[in-house]
């Protein structure tokens, strides 16, 4: 049961890193853009990859009436998922602490680990939601109007995961390193529960 | 056509003719010529190994070449007005162009030198002299622009200049032309012993400031080149001189006639330890100094009074003069600092000096006379060789920093490579045509790159598609890795390049600033966001702070403009990304166009001249609604009560 929450301690507290590295990547490439321009999203705000990046995907969205990238006191989000990912963290860390201390079941991990994944699926959706928004809503006195085969819209939402030609732009949408160590912590954390398990069985056995 | 260009002609036909009856040799070099374009090609999308700055000589200017591929990237107004991006028409530069003879807009760019640290080029700046209106000017190598100009007053054609000591303690201006100094009312033919040669040391701070420091009042004759010692010999710089016969009339005769002239060595470090003990007198002196700020994105020109003058005999053991052959051009140190390379451009040998030698001379008091007072060291006992008939007319010469030099023979248009120390030949090679410089890239430095060689020539003739009487200068690209030097690439260069400077391309290329950053931008009339543009009056003075960015002015409209005002367009990009400049222009302006870089703001003036609706536009296609970057201007009549309204999108 003790390395069985040592895990669960370093499984969750791995999600302390969204506090550093960003979460997710968006990058756009074009001919005109060598390097690449693009964005990296932390848990409370979004980032050039560049220092003026974000003024420059703005000046470029402009041409076809997308609004402009959010400040990070336009989205609840920023504020919210901060508190979120800092709370699920402390109590993973509890409950480790728990685990090492009192010997609380390792289905409280288990719980853990559901309840983060239901939060971010959750995550995953809204964030999704807002790139509907932003690639769909358009301001109706765009410079350029652009429509598909059918006549309808040109839908301009990056991918929420994968590449897409936009117009003249290939966009990358793929996790960054905060997403990776938290998927590598929820792994560690169901390795802690299916290990603390097996301890269980064994003892009882 | 005369016998000899006849029977040069024949040869050259009956070449040609044995060449192509050679089916073999054919072959052969097509297969060369097939290995010669890869060495120059450069695919596209890819960098040149090395950046190659040329002076423009009577553009004023410096202009950037890629090596190998002969590319031109960019040319770099200095000393001369520049309509393509305004310099010397906008308001903030020019200053730059301002001399205590006032606005002076054009200027005679000779000989580039990079700043060095130890002795190797360190790639901070580029320094540039002037030889017409004396003046050395700085250029930045993050910005490629230039950032300060100091003129040298009681100077006249500054062409021994601008070379820089090892660590860039100081820089040199000379004077080719002697002349009374002070300048007065004197009859000519009386210069003999009246007329002065000063040569002006300017100090380089560690932000690169210029402070022009003492002029060395040396004995009236041509100062032609100079060069510094290096390693041994830092502390010490060399100058060939001219005109010993001080003629006044017909120099080409006249001042060709003593069997030798003088190189000055000058023990630099001897003088500033003088200069800085108080020694030297303070004598009249009028010049311009002006520095451009970065921030404030504007120059500023200062005129400042005096100058400390330095009697070469009143600072013991500090210069010499060492007999040349025959009116000497070039003076070139090698890496090591040793040996001391003049070309006495009438002469058929090269005269190389032992600086150990000089020293030995000067220690033993081995005099060959004096000249004015200044003592002649003994010409065999400092010679360290002779090359023996290298060719005609030698001019300059280079290193490649594995013990040879390489020499430029005007005369008979060639290029020789020979060995320091044992003086003998190793090859020779052909110009097209009359080859003045040449340069490799860090070759005049402690540690040349010693890949490629180029020649500068000063006639052209035949060499590219004829463009009537008026043509472009042609340089020569040579492959020095081997043995033997190789002709590689021709390639046309624009005025005329009197020396050039080169640099391994990665020593500069990541610093190389992509856009100014609008947050630190000081400029007074700054529009920092499109909220910040306005329009204001004052008497017939009218500010518009105007803002630009993909694909629009702020404001666009503008009324209220009377016929006699002085309007003044302060124009602020705010784009901050690479390579997105936008242009203005305005119809009827007698200035130029400006082009602003992003987070830069640039100011033109512009006096209406007719009432009506005058269009203005942006002059680089930025994006694409470049066309749509246009605006109006309602200029109503001098009397009329027309009201200042400014707007965009209203």
């Amino acid at each position: 049961m003790k390395s069985a929450s040592i895990l669960m301690i370093i499984g969750s507290a791995l999600l302390l890193g969204l506090f550093i590295f960003p979460l997710w990547s968006i990058t756009l490439e074009a001919p005109q853009y060598p390097s690449g321009i693009g964005m990296n999203i932390h848990l409370d705000g979004l980032v050039g990859k560049e220092k003026h990046d974000l003024q420059n995907i703005d000046g470029l969205n402009h041409y076809i009436g997308m609004s402009k990238l959010p400040k990070p006191n336009e989205m609840w989000e920023f504020s919210v998922f901060p508190m979120v990912v800092g709370g699920m963290a402390l109590f993973g860390i509890l409950l480790g602490f728990l685990g090492l201390l009192k010997g609380i079941s390792p289905k409280w991990f288990l719980g853990w680990l559901i309840l983060m994944v239901i939060l971010g699926v959750l995550g995953m959706y809204d964030f999704n939601a807002w790139m509907v928004d932003y690639g769909t809503n358009l301001d109706p006195k765009a410079i350029m109007k652009m429509t598909d085969a059918n006549g309808n819209p040109l839908s301009y939402k990056p991918p929420l995961f994968g590449t897409r030609h936009i117009l003249n732009f290939v966009a990358h949408s793929y996790p960054h390193t905060g997403a990776y160590m938290m998927g590598f912590g929820m792994f560690l954390t169901f390795i802690a529960y299916w290990l603390g398990n097996k301890k269980m069985k064994t003892v009882k056995a | 056509m005369n016998k000899l260009s006849k029977y040069v002609l024949a040869i050259a036909v009956s070449a040609f003719l044995v060449n192509c009856g050679n089916n073999n040799n054919t072959k052969n070099s097509s297969a060369m010529t097939s290995s010669k374009a890869e060495k120059v090609y450069v695919a596209p999308g890819e960098h040149d190994e090395y950046y190659g700055f040329m002076s423009g000589g009577y553009s004023g200017n410096i202009t950037v070449y890629g090596i190998p591929s002969g590319r031109m990237l960019k040319e770099i107004p200095v000393f001369s007005q520049f309509p393509t991006s305004g310099y010397g028409y906008s308001e903030e530069t020019k200053p730059m162009l301002n001399t205590s003879f006032g606005f002076v807009p054009w200027g005679d760019s000779h000989h580039p030198d990079i700043s060095q640290t130890n002795g190797e080029l360190d790639g901070r700046w580029i320094f540039i002299n002037e030889n017409n209106t004396p003046r050395i000017a700085r250029v930045s190598l993050a910005t490629f622009e230039t950032e300060e100009i100091i003129e040298i007053p009681n100077s006249a054609g500054n062409h021994a200049s601008s070379f820089i000591t090892e660590n860039t303690e100081y820089i040199v201006a000379g004077t080719r032309f002697a002349v009374p100094n002070p300048q007065k009312d004197m009859p000519i033919n009386e210069m003999k012993g009246k007329f002065k040669g000063p040569l002006s040391f300017v100090s380089i701070a560690d932000n690169g400031r210029l402070n022009l420091d003492f002029q060395l009042n040396m004995p009236g004759f041509n100062y032609d080149l100079s060069h510094p010692g290096r390693g041994k010999s830092h502390g010490w710089f060399f100058f060939t001189s001219y005109n010993t016969e001080e003629a006044n009339t017909l120099l080409e005769v006249n001042a060709s006639q003593n069997d030798k002239d003088f190189i000055a060595a000058i023990n630099w470090k001897k003088i500033v330890e003088y200069v800085k003990n108080g020694g030297g007198t303070k004598v009249d002196g009028k010049y311009a100094h002006n520095i451009y700020d970065e921030k404030t994105h504007t120059a500023t020109s200062t005129i400042k009074e005096g100058v400390i003058s330095v009697d070469p005999r009143d600072v013991e053991g500090s210069v010499f003069y060492i007999p040349i052959p025959k009116s000497p051009h070039g003076c070139d140190v090698d890496p090591t600092g040793q040996y001391i390379v003049g070309s006495g451009k009438l002469s058929t040998d090269l005269s190389v000096y032992d600086f150990d030698k000089i020293q030995t001379a000067i220690a033993n008091k081995d005099y060959e006379g004096d000249a004015y007072g200044i003592p002649i060291l003994s010409y065999e006992n400092t010679l360290a060789g002779v090359v023996q008939q290298p060719g005609l007319g030698p001019l300059h010469t280079e290193f490649d920093g594995k013990g040879n030099a390489y020499t430029t023979f005007f005369i008979s248009s060639e290029v020789v490579k020979w060995k320091l120390g044992t003086w003998e030949i190793l090859d020779r090679q052909p110009t097209f045509y009359s080859v003045g410089h040449l340069m490799i890239p860090g070759g005049n430095s402690r540690k040349p790159f010693g890949k490629y060689l180029i020649a500068m020539n000063k006639i052209t003739k035949d060499r590219y598609l004829p463009t009537g009487p008026e043509l472009e200068h042609s340089a020569q690209l040579y492959d020095i890795s081997g043995d033997k030097m190789e002709l590689l690439l021709d390639f046309p260069t624009h005025g005329e390049p009197h020396y050039a400077a080169g640099i391994r391309a990665d020593i500069i290329k990541e610093k190389s600033k992509k856009y100014y950053e609008l947050a630190e931008n000081e400029h007074p009339y700054v529009a920092k966001s499109e909220a910040d543009a306005k329009v204001t009056r004052n008497g017939n003075e009218v500010h518009i702070n105007m803002t630009m960015i993909r694909s629009h002015f702020a404001p666009d409209n503008i009324e209220g403009i009377k016929v006699g005002d002085k309007v003044y367009f302060h124009l602020t990009n705010l784009e901050q990304d690479f390579d997105v400049p936008h242009g203005f222009s305005m119809i009827g302006a007698n200035t130029s166009e400006i082009l602003v870089m992003p987070g830069q703001t640039k100011t033109i003036v512009w006096e209406p001249k007719r009432e009506g609706v005058w269009p203005f536009y942006c002059t680089d296609f930025c994006s694409a609604l470049h066309q749509e970057m246009q605006g109006y201007i309602r200029v109503s009549g001098k009397n009329s009560n027309t009201p200042l309204k400014y707007t965009l999108d209203e």
